[in-house]
């Protein structure tokens, strides 16, 4: 029954959608839009929730007479995972994603009301035709609530690697990343329908870009540690297919949320935020696109269909094709912006935009080069993370860079000699270049990491300089917090590439093995069980100086489906982590160790939290002014 | 209108990407990979002897060697590689020069294999802590590498040489004469 109902609330919703669409280009214009679009929005986002809430009861029930559970849950599942295993698959993993699209359009639909009334028409037409599309591609393609009869006495279980806490949280946090974009995107459309791209657009853009790159950050940063412990290769960035997937909306939604700015305070970079916005989104549905369709293999395959690949690829035909189409035709009559000096902040920015440009651009090519010479000269190759890290690495440090000075500049243009205030981050970076000599041997990309990362963190707060800081803007505190976000990220990245010690080793108990600073004893392995598997739990104890630490690295061996996963006994120190993972045993009796010693690593994933939080605390920021001056203006008219 | 062009590229790169990935749809890849390590020298490596009276295997020796060398992963320790001795003795007879590397194994125990086993080996290697085989990149034992005379790997054999695959690998071998 609850099945019955969460598909009929589908049905409902995707009916409106086609009413909304109906309405945004065919129905009366001023009415249509308050009377009829509006509502329709908001009661697909109700739905679609009702239907998300529908799917995760009957996993919460493990209710075995619906395919989907039956294919992807078990009884003696734990609960947590009963519940995260609901989008730990392709159906329900495609009904977040359409719920999140679905309440993003009804937010839009409720929130928006600066812009012309046009504007809004044709952006809630663009948002209910997205809106349409995927509820046509999750009702013929990917039906979420099938029935199974004879129900199956036992499910089959989940993917053990998806079985993590991590699980709960990434994936959700992503796509509401991903489809948050989908309002830059409608609001981009819906303004090259009007022809009307200017201040205002880029104010009402702002929230959910901001929000959704908030989101995009937190869900990179947590999938890379997920990567980093679950996996257990001790690497945080892999440079596969799916991770390059989340970047790449990333990379395009970071260059927007920067020209967004330019757009809203100055008017400028009308034809390139627009064209941002189209970008990030397609880039999204591009990943939505790679990860569902098996077109790259991948650790991150856990869904893969080309058939399914199919259907989403004619979906990114007519909505990216569409809109770059629309881009191509429309764009060339918006009025031009503002004018600027190259030394000014829109300088700087449209320096920044290039950059992360050229990043995406790498990051593009990379990930699909593969194919291309596959299709051209048949030759299967890979691209792996040197290109990708000779490439991107130094772009990076340029981006930083950049930051010494872009945020210190004036709008239009800036006659301040603006270099001397740039003189203590110089010294600083140079200090640190000097620091790293006496820390021994490195590559030098680590070694200019270091030195930028120590620069930028003394630059950052630059912008806080010479301001009475109780009336500085949230914005302004929250751009510092993100720039040393950046800093401390790259901080961690140079640490773990130039510092990491590896030892790979097979031992006997009672023997030891020694990685870094730490002598790491072989105590002997136990057999241990949780819920749905049985694991080998080693024993091993790190010693350095006075401190002395027990870990248990597990090779765990699950029973539905069966498989092997390792999971990494991880220790943090003040000063970097201790990585051990369990590897199988050897014919003699040994037991194979991998052992790193890494560093300062924990700055990569504590930069990615700052430039989130950062990010929040720019939104938090913009929505209490935007609601001072609403309240203001209601007084002053009183 | 020159302007207008320019906005059309992001439609352009999209269109080439949809061409590529149609392509790709329609003609599914296969999922056999080849190593990436042939066509490729020889990564460093170095084994220890292990059998009194054979030289140890070392890639610097390999590259020097100026003629071919079947180079095989094995241990005494390895059952598919009690399986795959037959072939080997016959490849060697056919005049493939055969190097073996003992994956972590003992002089007692290997000595014992190739008593019961035989031992077509020119020269075999110890290699105690599985460097040599993280070097090659195998992933498990039996493995073979044909190695030609500049040392550049030619071909790549996963898992036990069974009498089916005996042709192929003296066809690669008869390649590198």
């Amino acid at each position: 029954m609850i099945a019955e109902a969460g598909l009929a609330a589908l049905w409902l919703a995707a009916a409106l959608a086609l009413l909304q669409l109906g309405v945004a280009f065919a129905g009366p214009r001023i009415g249509g839009v308050r009377a009829i679009a509006v509502p329709a929005a908001v009661a697909q986002g109700l739905l679609t929730l009702f239907a998300f809430a529908a799917l995760i009861t009957l996993f919460v029930r493990t209710d075995l007479s619906v395919q989907l559970v039956a294919a992807n849950s078990h009884s003696l599942k734990p609960f947590i995972y009963r519940f995260a295993g609901a989008w730990g698959n392709h159906e329900g993993s495609m009904l977040l994603w359409v719920t999140v699209l679905a309440v993003a359009g009804a937010a839009l639909a409720l929130l928006e009301r600066r812009l012309p009334l046009d504007t809004i028409r044709a952006t809630l037409g663009a948002q209910a035709a997205l809106a349409l599309g995927f509820f046509g591609f999750l009702l013929i393609a990917s039906n979420p609530f099938a029935r199974l009869n004879p129900a199956p006495p036992e499910g089959q279980g989940l993917n053990p690697l998806l079985q993590d806490p991590g699980l709960a949280f990434h994936p959700p946090t992503l796509y509401l990343g991903y489809v948050g974009l989908s309002v830059a995107f409608s609001l981009a459309v819906g303004a090259l329908i009007t022809r009307d791209v200017g201040p205002a657009l880029a104010r009402a853009m702002r929230p959910g870009v901001l929000g959704a790159w908030v989101l995009l950050t937190l869900g990179i940063t947590a999938g890379s540690y997920w990567a980093y412990y679950e996996l257990g290769w001790g690497g945080w960035w892999f440079w596969d297919p799916v991770e390059n997937a989340s970047l790449m909306p990333w990379l395009a939604a970071t260059a927007l949320l920067h020209s967004i700015n330019v757009l809203a305070a100055r008017g400028g970079l009308r034809a390139w935020t627009i064209m941002l916005a189209v970008v990030a989104f397609s880039m999204s549905m591009v990943g939505t696109f790679l990860v569902r369709s098996g077109i790259l293999t991948s650790v991150h395959s856990f869904a893969v269909d080309p058939r399914r690949g199919t259907f989403i690829l004619g979906l990114l035909v007519v909505y990216v094709g569409g809109a770059l189409a629309l881009f191509a035709w429309r764009i060339g009559t918006v009025r031009e912006g503002a004018c600027f000096n190259l030394v000014s902040r829109e300088g700087a920015l449209v320096a920044n935009n290039l950059l992360l440009s050229v990043i995406l651009g790498t990051v593009f090519v990379g990930t699909l080069y593969p194919i291309f010479v596959e299709a051209l000269t048949g030759e299967k190759i890979s691209v792996g993370p040197p290109y990708f890290n000779a490439v991107s690495g130094p772009l990076v440090l340029l981006l930083a860079v950049l930051l010494f000075v872009g945020p210190l500049l004036n709008w239009r243009i800036d006659r301040r000699p603006v270099l001397r205030r740039t003189i203590a981050p110089a010294l600083v970076a140079v200090a640190a270049l000097v620091a790293t000599v006496a820390l021994g041997p490195m590559s030098l990309l680590s070694r200019l990491g270091l030195s930028v990362a120590a620069g930028l963190t003394v630059a950052s707060i630059l912008p806080l300089i010479g301001r009475n800081l109780r009336r500085t803007p949230l914005a302004t505190w929250g751009m510092a917090l993100s720039h040393f976000g950046v800093a401390v990220a790259v901080a961690g990245a140079a640490c773990d590439s130039a510092f990491t010690r590896e030892t790979l080793t097979a031992v006997r108990p009672g023997e030891s093995a020694s990685v870094g600073p730490w002598t790491i004893r072989f105590a002997g392995v136990d057999p241990v069980a949780g819920p749905n598997w049985t694991a080998v739990q080693g024993h091993l104890v790190a010693t350095r100086g006075a401190t002395r630490n027990l870990f248990e690295p597990e090779s765990r061996a699950f029973s539905d489906p069966q498989t092997q996963t390792n999971e990494a006994a991880i220790r943090t120190y003040l000063d970097g982590q201790l990585y051990t993972v369990l590897g199988r045993q050897e014919s003699d009796g040994r037991w194979q160790l991998r052992l790193w010693w890494k560093p300062f690593v924990t700055l990569i994933w504590l930069g990615g939290s700052l430039i989130a939080l950062g990010g929040t605390l720019a939104l938090i920021g913009r929505w209490w002014r935007g609601w001072r001056q609403r309240v203001r203006a209601r007084e002053a008219w009183a | 209108m020159t302007l207008r062009l320019w906005f059309a590229i992001p439609l352009l790169v999209f269109a080439l990407f949809v061409a590529a990935v149609l392509w790709r749809l329609a003609d599914p890849p296969s999922t056999i990979v080849e190593t990436r390590l042939v066509g490729q020298p020889l990564p460093p490596f170095a084994t220890a002897p292990i059998v009194p009276g054979k030289a140890p295997v070392t890639s610097a020796e390999l590259t020097a060697a100026r003629q071919p060398r079947l180079v095989n992963l094995f241990a005494s320790w390895c059952v598919p590689c009690i399986a795959e001795a037959p072939v080997l003795a016959d490849l060697r007879r056919q005049g493939v020069r055969i190097d073996g590397i003992a994956i972590r194994d003992t002089s007692a125990d290997l000595l014992k294999f190739l008593r019961d086993n035989g031992d077509g080996y020119d020269r075999i290697g110890g290699d105690a802590n599985g460097q040599a085989q993280i070097a090659l990149g195998a992933s498990g034992v039996p493995e073979s590498f044909l190695v030609d005379g500049g040392g550049v790997i030619r071909y790549h054999h996963v898992g036990a040489i069974m009498p089916q695959d005996r042709e192929q690998v003296l066809a690669e071998w008869r390649k590198l004469r």
